[in-house]
């Protein structure tokens, strides 16, 4: 233990501030004496899921986030119902209302915000409520028991949350609201009139464009009158028009602030030793009302409290949910558009589906849904990233699976969905599991939700439910813009990381780490194999390959099958072969009685079940045959599929074997991003399905058509055209210059679809097509690697056996 | 204790593992960056896949069928994974490797 701790004081017991510490205990558990008030009488709970409390779907108890122990096991000292009421910034002292007066070193206030209370005549009758804590939900409770009618004062997120919860308790409910567009933050007015109809039809009422004149009664409230002479009856009256940064506490101690406590990407205020984070805080001018920022910034701010002194918190792009259940509702972004920007919209009043997307220079600006948001998740990436939506742009609002992904059938309504229905095709996940995880564990992201019950986490192609079903249950969902780090070894991204390999020019992985301040001391399975791509990408000639930073298939040079053996797939060029190779093949698979021998989709010949201790031979056997190795395992070269082309075919144009054979030998041994497949047909029947594959050569009476970005897995992603070549030399530099690009720039584990999508097909093509001479040196640049990279694996291993036999063998007698 | 000399430090690689065949069972003996040696039986708790032919990290290893990520020197999974793993003792003595069968 350090003899002089320093003294952290958090002012606040919410989701902000706890966040924060917890994020900072996870850092560093032995820097700070840490104290927490806590104006509330409760522990930690989440705020967000007081609607589902109101409801009656939800008891208090669930929505604790930290119970005593917490607090306890932490050494934090907790003053629950303690208000502050004074910081003394000279004698660096926190004082209470009942007298309590504690020193900080560094003090982090997180007082969130209130509810804002309208300040008409009648305003503190009784029966007069805000919405904003777990007192408000006890006096509506207490209220519903009685029956009545409630009149709600603001159709947004809140009060139609409130409005729903109430009804829900057995009052008639009455919404109030200033516009005549409901959520008019969040929604258009399409989209704001079909929810209207549903929550209607539901026996809500409204009040559109009234404003509040004053609340009628003499000590209880009796009804509520408008400025336009109407009048309404209510027993309880819900205001519910906005929260305001609770900064009281801030401006008296001289803090500046404008609408909130005013601070820097470091989270500091203009006291250094104080910093704020939530709802009371405004980063760039924005304070934020949703859970996700709130996270974001803990993060950042645990990280300078802890005096790592690296993050930044650069503001949020945020996303909305409403959680009524079974009302899908989704908007982000710039949902109104303005003079520069367009529209893409779907409307299908039977079905009640509304989408537009506000779409400025192709990329998305904003989006608004009602009734099917399946897809929310996805256009909220491609606007959080920027993304050039050209290329499907006609497609786009038909959805991600309207391009094909396996596995979960034709979900789109996550909210109408049952419980047992199965989300994750590859883990076996239904909703309830993730639900309940969500809830239960207190899970905010995607990552914690893929953690803890593995949904989304094999193939990924569920991400957008799950991320649907987490936006559902949490409210909101959002993530920092662009930066996402390479694993959680490092803060830094794929690109940072990259570009410090060039700048550096360190050509090994454990020195990098140790200059990119890398968090674990020898990273983990997910960064190194990326960063030993990384390197040998960059220095081809000199960088020295770290098997023990590869999985497990590029060490062994074969695919590990379930029960630990493994597969051998020999190279046959452009899927010709011989009755000698045959041969050879059936002769090994009888030798070393390989159980399964399997016709592979790329044209080559599978032997599974294979002892990982009869590899070399195996291969000894192949190579003495003039056979290497296929590539199968690898995220390198894979396999070039042929047609017969014009050789035999009556409708061939050209050569596709000899064009495809050309292609292998020149590109096959070459390390990639991720595994790269081509295929090469004669004619535009296209039998070799060049058109789902990585690079694909189609063959017309002309020449060559080339193109890119394919995927007939998971996701199927048809081709883009790159452009139309002439001759057969042609097609080899392209072909080698897209590799050399794709190898350069793709993320580690990045398909060339995806790759594509991210950074734009016209990008490519400038690159590829418009720039010859970049063209050229990228050619060039992947013939040169070639040199280090074609020697075949399983010669080298046959030289060197040792690995794939076992230490020792133990035999009983002698243990 | 019977300790049992398995082979030399120099023949597992760093951040690398050997494998031991018995009768009872492979049993994965791994090496760490800092040259400690682990041994724990070869047999995920998840999908009884090869652990010794996963990713080498710190004192544990992530598995190559599921990416289970094994602590070995507490022979556990790696929350929120919980499973168990049978170790073994081993111990390093004039660059020979030991181990105790029980």
């Amino acid at each position: 233990m350090k003899s002089q701790r320093e003294k952290l004081v958090c002012i606040g017991n919410g989701m902000a501030g706890i966040r924060t510490l917890e994020e900072l205990l996870k850092l560093d558990s032995d820097s700070y004496d840490i104290t927490v008030f806590g104006a509330e009488p409760h522990n930690n709970y989440n705020r967000i899921l007081l609607s589902p409390v109101l409801a009656g779907e939800k008891n208090f108890t669930d929505i604790i986030l930290n119970d005593d122990n917490w607090y306890a096991e932490n050494n934090i000292t907790l003053y629950k119902g303690h208000t502050v009421t004074e910081i003394n910034r000279i004698k660096r002292l926190v004082i209470t209302k009942s007298g309590e007066s504690v020193p900080y070193d560094r003090l982090l206030i997180a007082t969130g915000s209130n509810a804002f209370i309208i300040p008409v005549p009648g305003h503190q009758l009784q029966g007069v409520v805000g919405f904003r804590d777990v007192k408000d939900v006890d006096v509506m409770l207490e209220y519903a028991a009685r029956g009545g009618h409630a009149v709600v004062i603001g159709g947004g997120l809140l009060g139609l949350e409130a409005a729903n919860g109430l009804m829900k308790q057995g009052m008639s409910v009455s919404v109030v609201h200033v516009t005549d567009v409901l959520m008019n933050n969040q929604l258009d007015q399409v989209a704001a009139n079909l929810l209207q109809t549903e929550l209607e039809k539901r026996g809500v009422q409204f009040l559109l464009s009234a404003q509040t004149e004053m609340i009628l009664g003499e000590e209880s409230v009796t009804g509520v009158r408008f400025k336009d002479g109407r009048e309404v009856a209510a027993n309880l009256v819900v205001m519910a028009v906005g929260i305001r940064p609770n900064i009281e506490l801030a401006k008296r101690a001289n803090l500046y602030c404008e609408r909130g406590i005013v601070v820097s990407d470091t989270l500091q205020s203009y006291d250094p030793r104080i910093y704020a984070v939530g709802e009371c805080a405004q980063h760039r001018g924005l304070a934020y009302g949703l859970v996700a920022p709130l996270f974001e910034q803990a993060k950042v701010c645990a990280n300078h409290l802890a005096k790592y002194g690296i993050a930044r918190y650069e503001g949020s792009v945020t996303s909305t949910k409403l959680k009524v259940t079974g009302i899908d509702l989704f908007s982000a972004g710039d949902f109104l558009g303005n003079d520069q920007t367009e529209e893409i919209v779907f409307k299908d009043a039977q079905r009640n589906i509304y989408k537009k997307l506000v779409i400025e220079d192709n990329r998305i600006k904003g989006a608004v849904m009602y009734g099917d948001t399946m897809d929310g998740s996805w256009y909220f990436q491609l606007m959080r990233d920027a993304t050039d939506i050209t290329a499907f742009r006609e497609n786009i609002l038909f959805g991600k699976a309207h391009v094909g992904d396996a596995g979960h059938g034709e979900v789109n309504q996550i909210a109408s969905l049952p419980d047992d229905a199965e989300i994750c095709g590859c883990n076996g996940v239904c909703k309830k599991t993730i639900v309940n995880a969500i809830t239960g564990q207190g899970l905010f992201t995607l990552d914690e939700v893929r953690k803890y019950t593995k949904a989304s986490a094999s193939c990924g192609s569920c991400t957008g439910l799950v991320e649907q079903i987490l936006a559902n249950t949490v409210g909101d969902y959002s993530t920092a813009p662009h930066k996402k780090s390479l694993c959680s070894c490092t803060d830094f991204t794929h690109d940072e990381v990259r570009k410090a390999i060039r700048k550096e020019g360190i050509a090994d992985i454990f020195a990098l780490m140790q200059v990119l301040n890398w968090k674990t001391p020898d990273g983990c399975a997910t960064c190194r194999p990326a960063l030993n791509y990384y390197l040998l990408c960059e220095f081809p000639g000199t960088y020295q390959d770290d098997p023990q930073s590869r999985f497990i298939n590029e060490r062994a040079h074969a695919n590990i099958q379930k029960d630990g053996t493994y597969s051998v797939v020999p190279r046959i060029w452009g899927g010709l072969t011989s009755p000698k190779e045959l041969r050879a093949i059936a002769d090994v698979a009888e030798k070393y009685h390989v159980p399964t021998v399997k016709i592979t989709g790329g044209q080559r010949i599978d032997l599974l079940g294979v002892k990982k201790e009869d590899l070399p031979k195996m291969w000894a056997d192949l190579n003495a045959q003039g056979m290497v190795s296929g590539h199968a395992y690898g995220k390198s070269l894979r396999t070039v599929k042929t047609c017969v082309g014009s050789q035999w075919c009556r409708f061939g144009t050209q050569t596709a074997m000899s064009m495809g054979i050309e292609l292998e030998k020149i590109t096959w041994g070459s390390w990639t991003p991720h595994k790269f497949k081509m295929a090469v047909s004669g004619c535009p029947r296209n039998c070799a399905e060049a058109t789902i594959k990585d690079f694909g050569v189609v063959g017309v009476e002309s020449g060559w058509e080339l193109h890119i970005g394919g995927n007939g897995g998971v996701k199927i992603r048809g081709t883009d055209l790159l452009c139309k070549v002439k001759t057969d030399e042609e097609v080899v530099e392209y072909c080698t210059a897209f590799m050399q690009l794709y190898r350069q720039e793709a993320h580690y584990l990045e398909r060339t679809a995806p790759w594509i999508e991210r950074v734009g097909l016209a990008y490519v093509k400038q690159k590829i097509v418009d720039d010859e001479s970049g063209r050229k040196r990228l050619a060039a640049a992947f013939i040169e690697s070639q040199h280090y990279a074609q020697t075949d694996p399983w010669a080298e291993c046959v030289a060197q056996p040792m690995a794939f036999k076992p230490l020792a063998v133990l035999k009983e007698e002698i243990a | 204790m019977a300790w049992l000399n398995v082979g030399l430090l120099e023949d597992i690689p760093r951040l690398g593992s050997r494998l031991l065949v018995s009768e009872k069972g492979n049993i994965a003996l791994f090496r760490s960056s800092s040259d400690q040696v682990f041994a724990v039986q070869d047999r995920c708790p998840h999908k009884g896949g090869v652990l010794s032919q996963g990713i080498v990290h710190g004192c544990k290893v992530t598995c190559p069928l599921h990416s289970w990520i094994i602590d070995l020197a507490a022979g556990e999974a790696v929350a929120p994974d919980v499973g168990h793993v049978k170790k073994f003792a081993v111990k390093v003595e004039n660059e020979s490797v030991f181990l105790d069968l029980p």
